[in-house]
């Protein structure tokens, strides 16, 4: 499968009054076409501003990407004109976001927000964008779309305005869905419908997905391949059945343990990482992770590990390696 | 919605009755009557001071003066005159031979009623609002959009001082700049017939209210552009036209027209003192003579409509409020 979209060295800063905020500090991936690329990691690792940056959403100032690549399709998108990437957003490009309740405009009906991609992407006049807007509602399971278009955000539920969020964010058929927390703000069977929901929708129209989380739940029955983001770097990337076979870097191995398992037969306590994730007012010149990392010796002190191959498709950035717990 | 409105109609009624009550109460404590008089005027024998008294009813205990004002009462030939519930605002103290309906409302003979005291306020006070309104809405806008360059801070700065400078000062330091220095209108018009003598009272009166405008419709701005749903118009690829237009503008009006109810009452307060620096031949004016001359039914009518006014304005804010924001249901 060819790739639909490299991501190389994304580097993004906002300028704020206690200096400068590194977000994101070298954020390397590729995505293929059709593929589900799942991003987790804790909060304010830069998972958002990652995505954000790349399709220029990132509020401009305070924010800033100083340096990269986005390549969609052979062309870069933090190149390209204004014009142009605002053609690829909500068309080629589309988002679904955390929390549908305000992520929707409150004072406009659901059928003015659906057909509004429609109208300027498809140029559809109004009464087809509305058709279309029915129709898409219609294929993420809401029932008698058509009566549903006059509605505004708050007559729909939190799970219907999720699922009006992926209906509207499937107007033009996209070829990446980015789906940012998109169950976070849900309660858990209204999420776990969502995520068939959105597995089903993939099956039928074929695009590629960006799953941002926290939950590596979710991940490891929805993706192929998962990034694993710490302090605005992607930390370890695997194809997701290597991920939780071998997990390589200690935060992975720490996010794992902190994972309860269905198929547990003993009592295992659950584990979670001690300390907190590094400020970001400096890029660091050392492994951020070292802190709180147990396997942490000498060079991790003094160098910050580059993202290695270790395997097929495995990637990770750790000077030791887990498996032995000996300097690589 | 009717059902909604109605009671708020009815709402007003124990409203103006407190109104007119704490306003007869404070007037009657306010020392001196109707009848005493400034030096320079002849004085009224003791005699002529009874009879007023009694024509007028002022002999009799002021709870039945106040009842009398309100319902009605018998006068001295024992014929029942009905008061403000039958929209009868008395005769005025001082202007002989007029009633208070006909010094507010009722324009010089042959002319329009736009040409009595109320209208001329009405006119004054609308063309305030409407500068205020359409100066202060698209001076906020700018100003959040544009923020922290040059246009933003001078016109925080200016609206900063438009809020928290009283308008006789923005009056005083208007007239000195633009009559004294640069002569472009007279310190006080000779006939209220020429627009452009309506333009000085009418930017100073309007002044606090676009200050309060600008302001707040910047602060709102800036908080809807930082909105979940602003950034998701943008991920749709609408350009930034819309984006303002349609998503942003209406979010940031509705804190906006909150503010228009309190700010119509006070540019009814504005206009006592600016149309008597101006002698603007409105009601606010008529308003502060008649205090002056505890003219008693003049400054109760007035008072009273007023209020009604205001409580109108604010009506009128709650159901535009309703078609602004669809999650607003105004509940019967
Ligand atoms: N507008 C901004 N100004 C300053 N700093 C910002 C801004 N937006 C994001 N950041 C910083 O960038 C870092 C990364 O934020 P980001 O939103 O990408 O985290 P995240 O991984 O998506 O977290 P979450 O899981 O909570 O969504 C954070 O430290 C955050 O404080
Ligand atoms: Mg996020």
């Amino acid at each position: 499968m060819a790739n639909i979209l490299t991501v190389e060295g994304l580097e993004t800063q906002f300028k704020t009054q206690d200096g400068t905020v590194h977000a994101v500090n070298g954020v390397s991936f590729v995505l293929k076409e059709g593929e589900t690329l799942g991003i987790v990691g804790e909060s304010g690792c830069g998972k958002s501003v990652t995505m954000m940056s790349m399709m220029r959403l990132i509020p401009m100032p305070p924010g800033k990407v100083v340096a990269g690549l986005a390549l969609f399709q052979g062309r870069d998108l933090l190149s390209m004109s204004d014009a142009e990437v605002r053609s690829v957003r909500g068309s080629q490009i589309t988002f679904i976001f955390q929390d549908p309740m305000t992520s929707f405009n409150p004072v406009l009906t659901i059928g003015r927000q659906l057909a509004e991609p429609a109208e300027i992407h498809l140029n559809m006049t109004k009464k087809q964008a509305y058709d279309r807007a029915a129709e898409m509602l219609a294929l993420v399971g809401i029932p008698k779309p058509k009566d549903r278009l006059d509605d505004f955000p708050h007559q729909f539920s939190g799970g219907m305005r999720q699922r009006a969020m992926i209906a509207m964010s499937l107007v033009c058929t996209p070829q990446i869905l980015i789906a940012d927390e998109p169950t976070t703000a849900l309660d858990v069977t209204i999420q776990a419908q969502i995520v068939e929901l959105v597995k089903g929708l993939r099956d039928k129209l074929g695009m590629a997905i960006i799953w941002i989380t926290h939950d590596l739940g979710i991940i490891a029955g929805l993706a192929d391949r998962v990034g694993v983001m710490y302090a605005g770097y992607i930390i370890e990337e695997a194809a997701v059945k290597d991920l939780y076979r071998e997990p390589a870097h200690p935060y992975t191995i720490g996010l794992l343990g902190s994972l309860p398992r269905l198929d547990e037969t003993s009592n295992r306590r659950l584990t979670s990482i001690d300390g907190l994730p590094p400020v970001l007012m400096a890029k660091p010149t050392y492994c951020p992770f070292a802190p709180r990392c147990r396997y942490a010796y000498e060079r991790c002190w003094k160098e910050n590990p580059a993202l290695v191959t270790i395997d097929t498709n495995h990637r990770t950035a750790c000077w030791i390696d887990t498996k032995t717990g000996r300097p690589r | 919605m009717a059902t909604y409105i109605i009671r708020r109609l009815f709402w007003l009624i124990p409203v103006l009755l407190v109104v007119s009550g704490v306003t007869f109460t404070l007037m009657h404590m306010a020392p001196g009557g109707p009848w005493d008089r400034d030096p320079s005027a002849r004085q009224v024998d003791p005699n002529t001071q009874r009879m007023l008294n009694d024509y007028y009813g002022l002999d009799k205990p002021l709870w039945r003066q106040y009842m009398a004002y309100v319902i009605g009462d018998t006068n001295s030939k024992g014929e029942f005159i009905c008061g403000v519930v039958c929209g009868n605002l008395g005769p005025s103290y001082r202007m002989r031979g007029l009633t208070v309906q006909q010094i507010l409302f009722k324009p010089p003979s042959g002319k329009t009623i736009w040409e009595s005291r109320f209208g001329y306020s009405m006119r004054l006070g609308f063309m305030a609002l409407s500068f205020a309104i359409l100066v202060g809405l698209p001076v906020g806008i700018i100003s959040a959009l544009k923020q922290n360059t040059v246009f933003d801070y001078v016109s925080l700065l200016i609206a900063t001082i438009g809020v928290s400078v009283p308008n006789f000062v923005i009056a005083i330091i208007f007239i000195v700049i633009f009559s004294s220095w640069l002569h472009w209108v007279p310190i006080v018009p000779r006939s209220w017939a020429d627009t452009t003598a309506w333009l000085m009272p009418g930017l100073i009166l309007g002044f606090g209210t676009l200050s309060r405008i600008a302001r707040l419709t910047r602060a709102s701005m800036l908080e809807v552009m930082r909105q979940d749903y602003v950034r998701t118009a943008r991920a749709k690829g609408l350009a930034e036209r819309l984006v303002i237009v349609r998503h942003m503008l209406r979010n940031s009006l509705i804190p906006v027209v909150t503010v228009l109810g309190p700010a119509l009452a006070f540019l009814v307060t504005g206009s006592f003192i600016i149309e008597q620096m101006f002698g603007f031949p409105g009601m606010g004016r008529q308003y502060v003579t008649a205090i002056s001359q505890r003219d008693y039914s003049m400054i109760m009518g007035t008072t009273l409509f007023f209020a009604i006014l205001v409580a109108l304005a604010n009506l009128t804010v709650d159901i535009v409020y309703v078609f602004l924001d669809p999650r607003i249901r105004l509940n019967d």
